[in-house]
């Protein structure tokens, strides 16, 4: 049984790929693209009476194949399905590092998984805690109660916009410059930023439209998402891209931090770098374009 | 078996798994005393005798002991064929539930 | 007698002078007299060559049993010529035939009855598929198939190795005279490289064409001095597979994945700077190189200079961007190609000869910069295997695979480690069909493995951050993955021979045994 290392709350989650669990073909090295996460799906993927052959595949998978750093999310099926209960049993025995809950709508969705999540880590022996739990927002009503949904537990490490199911709700359609879902995504971001937690953005799911792709990853960034869920390996370097530093950011950051522990140390709270005024409150998001250069394994300084 | 499992006896046919590349489809059907495992494969030369130890090894564990198990293989790795073989003969004894993830099937 | 990559050669094979492989290089020095054709003068002025039939060429041509005939393959799965003519030899009660073809494909498995049939009872050629494969996998060919690569094929003619009796030759524009070219038919193919050593070495040439064009069709590929009849049919090939429209690069990401790690590996090398030259493949990762390559040479400000091969689409535009000077043209995969070779000045038509032929002053695969390759599975020695499949039955073709691999400076395999459950990289290939001191570097989608030959190159990868790994590594993986595969289990008899480009024998394929579970 391949020993999978314990899942960490906070680690970069820029891409997220969707695999189905009932496809021999993408299971078994899907890490090789460089995906940061790996959502095994046993909902929408897999056909409503081969949810129990998905559960085989995704146990064997889970407990044979070594997936080294990429993580393993499972998506199990909605509370409203006779599935899920089976499928969260499946993904803690088989090691999963994380459930994500579909149409999630609120702090109850999410205990109710919990509960059952601590029961299967009991049964199978897995240390108690271990398992993430990562809520999908699929309705207007998800996106109104995203902050409790945030906070309804401390295996919460985000919340996704699920946008497809979200624009029929709100009944609208989806446009490049994805007016219809500014409020949900806006709502998204603060509910995460105020919990602590990460946020994720929707699927693309035009294959065909690299150029508006991109152009959507550049918005959302520029919004304050962590990542965005992938349908397709080809999505993963244009996202990556986008959220790499650049080297001039790197650059900048490199010399507020520096600048700051040197005046610091002389008791100088406040100074100039490049004829800026900076302070103590530019610290934090310097010392975040670092630790993410250095993620992206594209940081050659000595910080 | 432990856990109070019923025997795994099979009572009608059933399958399990698709004829897409890298993946295999089993049928398991009841048989009267005995097993009989039926192999096609497109890596038979390969892997023969390996998918016939893994089908004897699951069939083993799991207490199956008259059965006929037919295989069509696509190049499956060997955790596809004790998914779908497991499938297959859960589907085929009619048995749901919760199942003995870790115990039988592993 | 063991050879130089380790393969056991069996004793009654090593006669007349035949020797077992040892090492690339090895007759670097040596001196031969050319073979040459006995030919027939026409000193009387004839008007035209043109005969009623294949039929009555065959019999103008004074055919034998046991006479060897010869094809090339720039019609690939779209060519009619070699079942037409091999239809005609057999009704005329003909047999003992061998068929020297520069290679052989699907379109061919008619071919596969006659050797059933002991009419054919000799292939030699370079690729070898299809119900042909099936039927020399299995024993039916009476002597053993000769397998060589496109360089391989001419110095074999060259030095008499093979001498053949009549060149068929099929073109798609032929005047009454014989003076041949690649294009201005209804099958256009682009070039006629294959066959102009046949052209030059058999006895008798017949050219068989569906479009007859007034004298004189210039400038030939093939010379109306070196031809004895021509035969105008109703089609030569299907144009449809004889050329694509337009080759496009793949869209699996896995590919374009292993493909932009190529460019990379590429880029790390000294080779890489202004005027370097490039032989890429004709599909998948190995096509898709070129793209990712084009933003690198935006970047750096450089330019190929000369890119050779088969020839297709995505090379002809990089030309008519001016990212590449010129293109050197052994073959043509699609109508784009095809249309460049024969309206753009910097698109040369070269022969095989001046591509890849070991044996003469100096092919271009010799001044080669890179290669980039396929494989069905290469070993911890790095040796290539491309043509017996995981089942043993012969599917595949060294074409130019071990030329420019033992010219270029810098050669890369890519494959996906694995192939559904098949492990690329393993311990022994099945078969040798390019010798591992040629491989550099193997592109796998799990890592990079860089033949311990090549010290320097492991030095610039570890200059450019490229990580990489030994060739046992990716090996383990595979196995990791796939778990260790069983031997596949021959019978004695050899069915097929691999020569190195030398004529010296590579590795030998032996009649596969039907498997038991025991």
């Amino acid at each position: 049984m391949i020993k999978r290392s314990k899942p960490q709350k906070f680690r970069l989650r820029r891409t997220m790929l969707f695999i189905s669990a009932q496809k021999p073909g993408q299971i078994k090295d899907p890490y090789i693209y460089g995906a940061d996460s790996i959502i095994m799906d046993l909902e929408d993927a897999v056909a409503e009476n081969q949810k129990d052959a998905a559960r085989f595949l995704l146990y064997h998978a889970l407990t044979t194949i070594d997936y080294g750093n990429t993580e393993v999310i499972v998506r199990i099926n909605g509370l409203n399905s006779p599935h899920w209960k089976e499928d969260v049993r499946v993904s803690i025995a088989g090691g999963a590092d994380g459930i994500r809950i579909p149409k999630c709508e609120s702090a109850k969705d999410v205990q109710i998984v919990e509960e059952a999540i601590e029961k299967a880590e009991e049964e199978f022996k897995v240390p108690k805690g271990r398992t993430l739990i990562m809520a999908a927002l699929e309705t207007p009503k998800a996106i109104l109660n995203a902050y409790e949904i945030c906070t309804a537990s401390p295996r919460m490490f985000g919340i996704a916009i699920s946008g497809g199911d979200l624009r029929r709700c709100m009944q609208v359609t989806q446009t490049p410059e994805g007016i219809e879902l500014f409020v949900a995504r806006g709502q998204t971001v603060l509910a995460a930023r105020a919990a602590g937690v990460q946020c994720f953005d929707t699927v693309y799911t035009d294959m065909d439209d690299m150029e508006g792709f991109k152009n959507e990853v550049i918005m959302v960034k520029k919004m304050g998402f962590d990542g965005k869920s992938l349908i397709h390996p080809k999505q993963i370097k244009i996202v990556h891209d986008i959220y790499k530093p650049t080297q001039k950011e790197i650059h900048d950051a490199e010399r507020i931090v520096r600048a700051y522990r040197e005046k610091s140390e002389k008791g100088e709270g406040v100074f100039t770098v490049d004829n800026k005024m900076i302070d103590v409150a530019f610290l934090p998001s310097a010392e975040r374009i670092i630790a993410l250069a250095k993620a992206c394994g594209i940081y050659e300084g000595d910080l | 078996m432990s856990k109070g499992w019923m025997c795994m006896i099979l009572k009608k046919p059933a399958v399990a798994g698709t004829l897409e590349s890298s993946d295999v489809q089993i049928m398991v059907e009841p048989c009267e005393g005995k097993i009989e495992i039926i192999i096609q494969s497109s890596v038979l030369n390969q892997y023969g005798k390996q998918i016939k130890a893994t089908i004897e090894d699951v069939l083993k564990r799991m207490d199956v002991t008259e059965a006929k198990v037919t295989v069509i293989d696509k190049g499956a790795l060997d955790c596809t064929l004790r998914a779908r073989l497991e499938c297959a003969i859960f589907r085929s004894s009619e048995i749901s539930g919760e199942y003995p993830w870790g115990d039988v099937i592993q | 007698m063991k050879n130089f990559v380790g393969r056991e050669i069996p004793d009654e094979l090593l006669v007349n002078g035949k020797e077992v492989f040892q090492g690339i290089n090895y007759r670097d020095g040596q001196y031969f007299k050319k073979a040459s054709p006995k030919v027939r003068i026409y000193e009387k002025p004839v008007e035209s060559k043109v005969v009623g039939s294949i039929r009555e060429a065959i019999l103008k041509c004074n055919m034998r049993d046991g006479m060897t005939v010869s094809f090339h393959h720039h019609f690939r799965d779209g060519d009619y010529v070699v079942n037409m003519v091999m239809k005609e030899i057999v009704d005329l009660g003909l047999k003992d035939i061998t068929i020297a073809a520069s290679s052989l494909g699907s379109a061919h498995d008619p071919v596969a009855e006659f050797i059933k049939m002991g009419i054919v009872t000799g292939i030699q050629t370079s690729g070898i598929r299809g119900k042909v494969g099936e039927a020399v996998s299995k024993g039916y060919l009476k002597t053993p198939a000769i397998i060589r690569s496109h360089g391989g094929r001419v110095r074999a003619i060259e030095e008499g190795d093979v001498h053949i009796d009549v060149a068929f030759i099929g073109a798609p524009t032929s005047d009454e005279y014989g003076n041949a070219r690649g294009k201005g038919g209804k099958n256009d193919c682009g070039v006629l490289s294959y066959s102009m050593v046949d052209a030059k070495y058999a006895d008798k040439v017949v050219i068989i064409t569906d479009t007859l064009v007034p004298f004189p069709n210039f400038p030939p590929s093939i010379e109306a001095i070196d031809v004895d009849y021509v035969v105008v049919v109703d089609e030569i090939g299907d144009a449809s597979k004889i050329a694509s429209k337009a080759t496009r690069f793949t869209n699996d990401p896995r590919d374009l994945f292993m493909a932009e790690i190529c460019a990379k590996v590429i880029a790390a090398t000294p080779y890489f700077k202004d005027g370097f030259s490039f032989q890429t493949g004709a599909g998948g990762p190995s096509l898709a190189v070129s793209r990712f390559l084009e933003p690198l040479m935006q970047k750096w400000g450089i330019k190929m200079r000369w890119a050779i091969g088969g020839i297709t689409a995505p090379i002809v535009e990089l030309m008519e961007k001016g990212s590449v000077d010129m293109i050197i043209d052994a073959q043509d995969f699609d109508m784009r190609a095809v249309e460049s070779v024969n309206t753009n000045p910097n698109h040369y038509e070269i022969s095989t000869s001046q591509y890849a032929n070991p044996a003469n002053k100096g092919a271009f695969v010799n001044k080669l910069d890179f290669v980039v390759l396929a494989a069905l599975e290469v070993d911890t020695d790095f040796n290539v295997n491309v043509i017996t499949g995981s089942d043993g039955i012969l599917r595949g073709a060294p074409g130019g695979h071990p030329d420019a691999a033992a010219g270029a400076k810098c050669c890369i395999v890519v494959t996906p480690l694995i192939r559904g459950r098949i492990a690329s990289i393993c311990e022994r290939v099945v078969t040798v069909t390019t010798p591992g001191q040629c491989i550099d570097v193997v592109v796998t989608d799990h890592g990079i493995a860089v033949n311990p030959l090549r010290k320097d190159i492991m030095a610039w990868l570890d200059d450019a951050g490229m990580p990489h790994v030994s060739i046992n590594e990716l090996k383990e993986k595979a196995y990791s993955i796939v778990r260790k595969p069983e031997k596949l289990q021959w019978e004695d008899k050899v069915v097929a021979i691999i020569e190195a480009r030398d004529g010296t024998i590579l590795d030998v394929v032996r009649q596969i045994k039907p498997y038991s579970f025991e």
